[in-house]
């Protein structure tokens, strides 16, 4: 029992990492721009958090610089693919490779960095209930700001202006442009909350969730984030659902181990990345189940004259 | 108020296509000085390990053709998927399933083996990545999986199971429970081909790897389609070219000289097989194929300018005592700069006087957008 409520708490922690990053992803995606550099970010995100927490003991400044300097890259990448009309995926991988540079870079001091332990995190009151304080309510706060943000997006997206116009841009830039919507400075404005987004992922992964800097630490979450807006058909909820279900895959080796259950761990360790193949397998099956759910442009740069 | 446009060129630069990526590199050096000023390093000294001092020596010379190799093989496959549009971002893993089979072939040799056994040795490697990349086409192909996340994941999954190999079943007992098989025995090894030099016969198989891709892509009418197929999908349907025919071909072919070049690294340089085998070339090679504008003689300049990088960062680390990440810092710099100039080569720019904030909105309403306007 008591196993159980700490593999629920581990789940939602882990979870949270890829819900964030996946729902930042998701709406630079509805406005047409596919992001592949989220692993970068989240890299250079996650040692500029680390290294914010050590110098200034503040996990609100840590996620204040992980959502920066992600938003910064992010725009470095939206001017490129936006303006420039590089190709998305060339541009993506740039970001992802630099990013991975970068931070080993960077990091070098900070790998023998330990961070201050936090104080009790949750909720008070509902953190001492017999089984499910541990597995619901001793949480970082950014966990349920992180369910909050998934609700506000879903809402926001359907039932707002806003929503309607960053759909619309995704959908058919031609008919924004036309309507006097600058589609371009739109777009970007969704890279960038999707580079912030995604860097408060990586600032969490360093300082809350593992909480140490190692090279390369994000091991391919970014792109698991990406992943997921697809298995998502592009919907928050469905993000949010994704990710505690690949953040319980990626807890479930650990619980295993300790129950005792005798796997090599290499083995446990491909586990989230065969249900990603697996579960991407799974979705793409029928031709045009994607499609049709998948914004109309994305991917596609648009040239207002065109 | 004056600004920068771009305009749309009635047909692409070919002098800039080939010039964009020396400007991409000019960028990147800038970029490079200016990091070097704010880290309080002298650059000039700086800029000596990357451009100077690799090139002075012999040694020198042999550790570039030996970073060189795999950067070619896997970046020759790399254009042939991309100019296909075949996005195979997973060549790293590749790689490994390479480097995996040859060392598990080179495991079974025995102490009088044949010398030419290294050639089945190569050729395990090779079917090795061919394998791991037939996985990504056998997914896409029959169940529409999109091929950049397929093929990024199985880099994950290969570097593990490779970590699984030399971990358990293929530990040298004899390694003091270090992570690594035994050293080849001599028969599934290369053989030195310069005594006393790094350099091997990988260098010359890729050099003619590249002759075999440039006539495969320029001479053939196989080449021709699946070119067709990544530029004009609509057409190549039209004309009857297999887009799922140019899947297969390109991902074997990628899979194939990715596996060639890890099969390369173990029997040559490396000699047994370690965790630490994959150390990103399979990425690199992303790099180095586009600046390399995704043909066969473009890549062996810019897989030499790429081992320029890497030798620079390894000299910058033990002499300026920098961290060697610095190498992959600057080849993420010089592709997001070259395609930042790329830009060039489809559009020119020009100085625009923009008309009036108020003009602009008025325009917008009445339906015709300013750009428009602008350009009659």
């Amino acid at each position: 029992m008591n196993q159980l409520a700490l593999l629920i708490a581990a789940t939602l922690n882990a979870g949270t990492v890829l819900a964030l990053a996946s729902l930042g992803l998701l709406i630079n995606e509805r406005a047409g721009v596919v992001n592949l550099g989220a692993e970068g970010i989240m890299l250079v995100a996650a040692v500029a958090g680390f290294a914010t927490a050590v110098h200034t003991e503040s996990s609100i400044l840590a996620f204040g610089a992980g959502a920066l300097s992600g938003a910064f890259l992010a725009a470095c990448f939206g001017v490129l693919v936006i303006w420039l009309h590089a190709n998305q995926y060339a541009a993506g991988l740039a970001l992802s490779l630099f990013g991975a540079g970068v931070s080993a870079f960077v990091g070098v001091p900070y790998t023998q960095e330990k961070l201050v332990a936090q104080g009790d995190l949750g909720i008070a009151g509902l953190r001492d209930l017999p089984f499910l304080g541990p597995a619901l309510f001793k949480q970082h706060s950014l966990v349920y700001l992180t369910m909050a943000l998934t609700v506000a997006l879903a809402y926001l997206l359907v039932r707002s202006r806003v929503g309607l116009v960053l759909r619309a841009i995704g959908e058919s830039p031609e008919s924004a442009h036309a309507l006097g919507y600058p589609v371009q400075r739109l777009r970007l404005l969704a890279v960038m909350f999707g580079g912030a987004s995604c860097g408060v992922a990586g600032a969490y992964l360093s300082t809350v969730y593992t909480p140490l800097w190692v090279e390369g630490m994000v091991a391919g979450k970014g792109f698991i984030a990406l992943a997921l807006t697809t298995f998502a058909t592009w919907r928050p909820v469905r993000v949010l659902a994704g990710a505690y279900l690949f953040g319980g895959v990626t807890m479930l080796q650990f619980h295993l181990q300790s129950a005792g259950i005798q796997i090599e761990t290499h083995w446990l360790s491909m586990l989230p990345y065969l249900v990603t193949i697996f579960v991407l397998v799974l979705i793409s099956r029928k031709p045009g189940f994607i499609r049709v759910n998948m914004p109309a442009s994305l991917g596609k740069p648009f040239v207002p004259e065109g | 108020v004056t600004k920068l446009r771009l305009e749309p060129r009635p047909s692409p630069s070919q002098t800039l296509a080939l010039t964009t990526p020396i400007l991409a590199l000019l960028l990147t050096v800038a970029l490079g000085v200016m990091m070097f000023l704010l880290l309080g390093i002298d650059p000039v000294s700086a800029l000596r390990m990357f451009f100077v001092e690799p090139l002075r020596t012999a040694q020198g010379w042999s550790e570039l053709a030996v970073k060189a190799t795999p950067l070619v093989l896997i970046a020759l496959g790399l254009s042939v998927c991309y100019r296909s549009n075949v996005w195979n971002i997973g060549a790293e893993g590749q790689y490994v399933l390479g480097a995996i089979f040859a060392g598990g072939a080179a495991l079974l040799a025995g102490e009088d083996t044949n010398r030419g056994y290294v050639l089945v040795v190569l050729l395990a490697g090779t079917v090795g990545g061919m394998l791991w990349a037939a996985l990504v086409a056998v997914l896409r192909d029959r169940f529409h999986a999109n091929e950049i996340l397929v093929s990024l994941m199985l880099v994950y999954v290969a570097e593990l199971l490779l970590g699984y190999l030399v971990y358990g079943p293929w530990k040298d007992p004899e390694g003091y429970n270090f992570p690594q098989t035994i050293t080849f025995v001599d028969a599934a090894r290369l053989p030195p081909m310069v005594p006393g030099y790094r350099i091997h016969y990988g260098a010359p198989i890729a050099l003619v790897a590249v002759g075999i891709v440039f006539t495969f892509l320029f001479r053939t009418f196989s080449g021709f389609r699946l070119q067709v197929v990544g530029l004009a999908p609509a057409a190549a349907r039209y004309a009857g070219f297999s887009a799922r025919r140019s899947l297969w071909t390109t991902l074997l072919l990628s899979g194939g000289l990715a596996g060639l070049a890890g099969s390369l690294e173990v029997t040559g340089p490396l000699g047994q097989l370690t965790p630490y085998a994959p150390v990103g070339y399979g990425f690199a090679a992303i790099i180095v194929a586009f600046v390399g504008r995704l043909h066969p003689v473009g890549v062996v300049l810019s897989a030499f300018l790429m081992s320029l990088f890497y030798i620079g960062g390894e000299l910058a680390q033990s002499r300026l005592g920098l961290p060697k990440s610095l190498s992959s810092v600057f080849q993420g710099i010089l592709l997001f700069t070259l395609l930042a100039c790329d830009t060039l080569i489809n559009h020119r720019v020009r100085l625009v006087r923009a008309p009036a904030r108020t003009a602009a909105r008025a325009s917008t309403l009445d339906g015709v957008p300013n750009e428009k306007r602008a350009a009659r």
